[in-house]
């Protein structure tokens, strides 16, 4: 992919953009924070509890994915679940053995752990 | 026990050597990666890092004394790095360090242990201070330590 | 059918009788007659309603209020508060489960209310490890703008009109660094990008460079581009592994997408940027001895003038900014100067990061507009004190920086008004301090690490930042005497004065501040031997009182044998054995220790 003028770069955008968007509409994903406070807290043991849930379950159409640190550092380790067409919302502190309860309830049955949410990112702006 | 460095390690370094001759600054680069390649830096290798850069030994000597992360002795095949810095010193960083040494069974003075697993030092700061206290092993930086939890994490790296 | 004013159904359905729906209406129907509203209102047994494991379940109309778990006990409830009186019963009600829909908005939630997310806008949300993300999120458009649009003067000048000053802590306004590395004669020029972040306490240049490693490139391609450069460098602290690896995978993706390397964006305009990794040394932060890091020499500090923006790294002109400052780029070129001086205060525009840390309750990063008060840093979006115990003051400015006390909570931040209250912006970092916290012990601590941290080459800061935590430590450890205040002021001022470089002249600041708002404090070290904190050790002394029922809990975990006594008797702690470590009072389930 080479970018060689202010077109390509619309053309990118809005590629990536649509790409973004269609992934919203018909993916579930799982993104879990990954700066050092995360990681120091705790979120790789939390990813592996994430990946080993997911293939006992024998899901596989679920995006996990990495994000930056949010900054809120009392919180980490953060998960985030997507559903499709639905607002992104934000968990935490996750403990690797809380993982199960959030697929379960949430990115399956589509019902928030109220005990260990934080906030949500209306879809529109995620 | 120190191990003598391997013929292995030697050719590493010049190939190091190589690559970097006559680039310009490459003296704190290549003191890193040597350091990487032996643990530590020998003198012999600061002679050979010397002579192949063409930089004189002392100013050589100057550099690897003024940085922290530069080591003229063996290290311990885990560092440990021990946050002292602001948030973690007013959150009890001297009791975890304290509980450190304790665990290593390092005396006042002493960083590394006697079998070379650990070396203990300490940091001005990780960048983790929403996590405070905190601690690095090696890479990975663990935070919201208590005395009582440093000694499973240290088990996990013995 | 009689008029009546409400309707109660209940449900009847086999699952709902189970769990006693009968009781219910017989009790409803008792309730009624007793209060003389049968007549207006009418119980209703309707079939089962589908919903089983919520029953006995209940539905009064005309509102439709839908009560679950009824029980015979409840009934009285119901009929006081919902039928006459009117007001619903919440906690009956039917709690759906919460729905994606329902949880509240990142900007809603207390931590985020004040915020304002412009540097930190992509942080937590996008994948840093994708270009693609970074270009969806407005990525590079303001790069574009820049190089499609716009001379090098002209970037300068919007540069300037912003009004943003370096974020890294001295606060000098980047347009005019800018402009004078701009007007330097030269064919060879350096864009340099200062990430090492070495303020015990900040975090947010690691968070920026780890969460949108994207938006650091493109604020220093612009810069490159304004000041001329086609070469440039980011110092980056080996102690964030995970920074470097990121900035090292984006400058590859750029380079892919020929966002970095010739004929950017098929412009005539080209630029490559390169990763130095520090290598522990606090004052590699001072834009003098960062650059002689590079070149591979000790990093120590030269005098200036020549400033960098005339004789730089290997001699050529140079220009230095902080990462926080260059994630500001982007967004400026992409909004333009004016939308971007809106924030803000008159001489400090835009936001800044601050990462709250220490004694506080949501330690984080917080971006908010400059001239907020702290007042609202620490108690609205950082939560406040943990614990609930009192705030003594907060930490600004690392260790150059100084102390804020109650009194000044209230003061708008910026650049100019942290200066007159002895303290600094610096990079951000807040240490929030409580009631435990010793302001003489702060004070030695910055000092230990500015004295361990100088390089050596001048004798103001060599010799007294020794000198000066040799004093401190004399405080703390009960052995100060009269006028070691005064001979630490006049030594704070020698060292002001005399020291060559920043990191020198600002490292009297910890001392000079808590001897300002804490003065009390050192006089009570000095005077009374006394820690009115309770952190100093030599001066801490444990005494055991009457509220002691002598259960010898104390006397078993004194590591030193210091207490003895009888069982059922006071029991007393031996001073001369007394290590001060306290255990005794952590575990005495009475209350009767007691530390002076």
């Amino acid at each position: 992919m080479a970018i060689k003028s202010l077109e390509d770069l619309r053309k990118i955008k809005a590629e990536s953009k649509k790409q973004t968007e269609a992934r919203k509409l018909n993916d579930r994903q799982i993104i879990i924070g990954m700066g050092t406070c995360g990681i120091a807290a705790g979120a790789r043991a939390v990813m592996t509890a994430v990946l080993e849930e997911l293939a006992k379950r024998n899901i596989h159409d679920v995006a996990v994915l990495q994000t930056g640190c949010i900054g809120m550092c009392q919180k980490e380790p953060l998960l985030d679940i997507v559903r499709p067409g639905e607002d992104r919302v934000t968990y935490g502190p996750v403990s690797p053995t809380d993982v199960p309860r959030i697929i379960a309830d949430h990115l399956i049955n589509g019902v928030v752990v109220e005990d260990l949410v934080v906030a949500k990112i209306p879809s529109k702006e995620a | 026990m120190v191990e003598k460095a391997s013929e292995k390690q030697w050719e590493q370094l010049a190939e190091l050597l190589g690559k970097y001759r006559g680039t310009k600054g490459s003296v704190i680069p290549v003191l890193q990666q040597a350091q990487e390649i032996f643990g530590y830096l020998p003198k012999d290798v600061l002679i050979e890092i010397s002579n192949k850069l063409e930089v004189p030994i002392s100013q050589i000597f100057g550099v690897v004394t003024f940085y922290a992360q530069f080591h003229l002795e063996p290290r311990g095949k885990n560092i440990v790095r021990s946050c002292q810095g602001t948030a973690c010193h007013v959150r009890g960083a001297k009791g975890v360090l304290n509980a450190i040494r304790q665990k290593l069974g390092l005396e006042e003075g002493q960083v590394t242990t006697p079998d070379l697993k650990f070396t203990l030092e300490t940091v001005a700061c990780i960048g983790a201070c929403g996590l405070a206290p905190v601690f690095m092993v090696n890479d990975d930086t663990h935070g919201r330590l208590t005395p009582e939890s440093v000694g499973p994490i240290l088990d996990k790296y013995a | 059918m009689a008029l009546v004013r409400a309707h109660v159904l209940v449900c009847t359905g086999t699952g709902c009788v189970s769990s006693g729906s009968r009781k219910v209406i017989a009790k409803f129907e008792e309730e009624l007659r007793a209060n003389a509203l049968d007549k207006e209102v009418k119980v209703v047994e309707t079939g089962c309603q589908g919903f089983c494991e919520q029953g006995p379940l209940v539905i009064i109309y005309p509102e439709g209020t839908f009560y679950t778990h009824v029980q015979e006990a409840d009934v009285t409830e119901i009929v006081s508060e919902h039928l006459i009186k009117g007001r619903i019963v919440n906690r009956l009600l039917f709690k759906e489960p919460l729905t994606a829909q329902s949880v509240p908005d990142y900007a809603e939630i207390d931590f985020y209310k004040k915020q304002h997310r412009l540097v930190l806008k992509n942080c937590g949300h996008i994948n840093p490890d994708s270009l693609e993300e970074y270009i969806a999120a407005d990525g590079y458009e303001g790069l574009a703008k820049v190089l499609l649009t716009m001379t090098p003067e002209q970037v300068v000048e919007e540069m300037k009109k912003t009004g943003l000053r370096g974020r890294g802590g001295g606060g000098f306004p980047t347009g005019m660094k800018w402009g004078f590395c701009q007007k330097s004669p030269g064919p060879k020029k350096y864009i340099i990008c200062n990430a090492d972040e070495g303020d015990p306490g900040a975090f947010m240049d690691r968070s920026l460079l780890e969460g949108d490693p994207h938006a650091i490139l493109e604020g220093m391609i612009i810069g490159a581009y304004a000041i001329g450069a086609d070469e440039g460098y980011i110092y980056c602290r080996a102690e964030y592994p995970l920074a470097i690896k990121r900035l090292k995978q984006a400058i590859a993706q750029a380079e892919e997408a020929g966002l970095l390397g010739n004929n950017i964006l098929g412009t005539d305009f080209s630029c490559t940027l390169h990763i130095k990794e520090g290598a522990g040394a606090f004052v590699c932060g001072e834009e003098t001895a960062l650059m002689a890091s590079i070149e591979g020499k000790r990093g120590m500090p030269r005098p200036r003038p020549p400033f960098p923006a005339v004789k730089g790294l290997w001699g050529k002109p140079s220009n230095i900014n902080n990462v926080e400052t260059f994630a500001n780029v982007p967004y400026i070129f992409r909004v333009g100067a004016e939308e971007y001086a809106k924030l803000g205060t008159e001489k400090s525009k835009g936001t800044k990061v601050f990462a709250l840390t220490g004694k506080i309750n949501n330690t984080g990063l917080a971006e908010v507009p400059m001239g907020i008060t702290m007042r609202e840093i620490i108690f609205d979006i950082g939560g406040g004190i943990i614990g609930g115990k009192k705030f003594k003051a907060v930490q600004i400015g690392g260790p150059s920086g100084g102390c804020i006390p109650e009194q000044l909570l209230d003061t708008a931040i910026d650049y100019d008004s942290l200066i007159a209250a002895g303290a600094m912006m610096g990079s951000g970092g807040l240490v929030v301090m409580d009631e435990d916290t010793c302001m003489v012990d702060v004070a030695k601590f910055f000092l230990n690490f500015t004295q361990a941290e100088s390089c050596g080459k001048c004798t103001p800061c060599r010799e007294g930042t020794k000198r000066m935590l040799e004093m401190l430590e004399k405080i703390t450890d009960g052995r100060g005497e009269d006028g070691d205040i005064e001979k630490l002021e006049k030594l704070a001022s020698s060292i002001k004065a005399g020291a060559l470089c920043a990191l020198g002249q600002t490292a009297p600041n910890p001392i000079l501040s808590t001897l300002r708002y804490f003065r009390d404090e050192y006089e009570a070290h000095i005077k009374e031997k006394r820690c009115p904190a309770g952190a100093c050790q030599h001066l801490l002394s444990y005494k055991i009182t009457e509220a002691c029922k002598g259960c010898g809990l104390c006397a078993k975990n004194c590591p030193v044998d210091a207490i003895s006594g009888e069982p059922k008797k006071q029991y007393v702690i031996d001073p001369a054995k007394c290590i001060k470590c306290g255990a005794c009072l952590t575990k005495c389930p009475f209350k009767a220790i007691v530390r002076g």
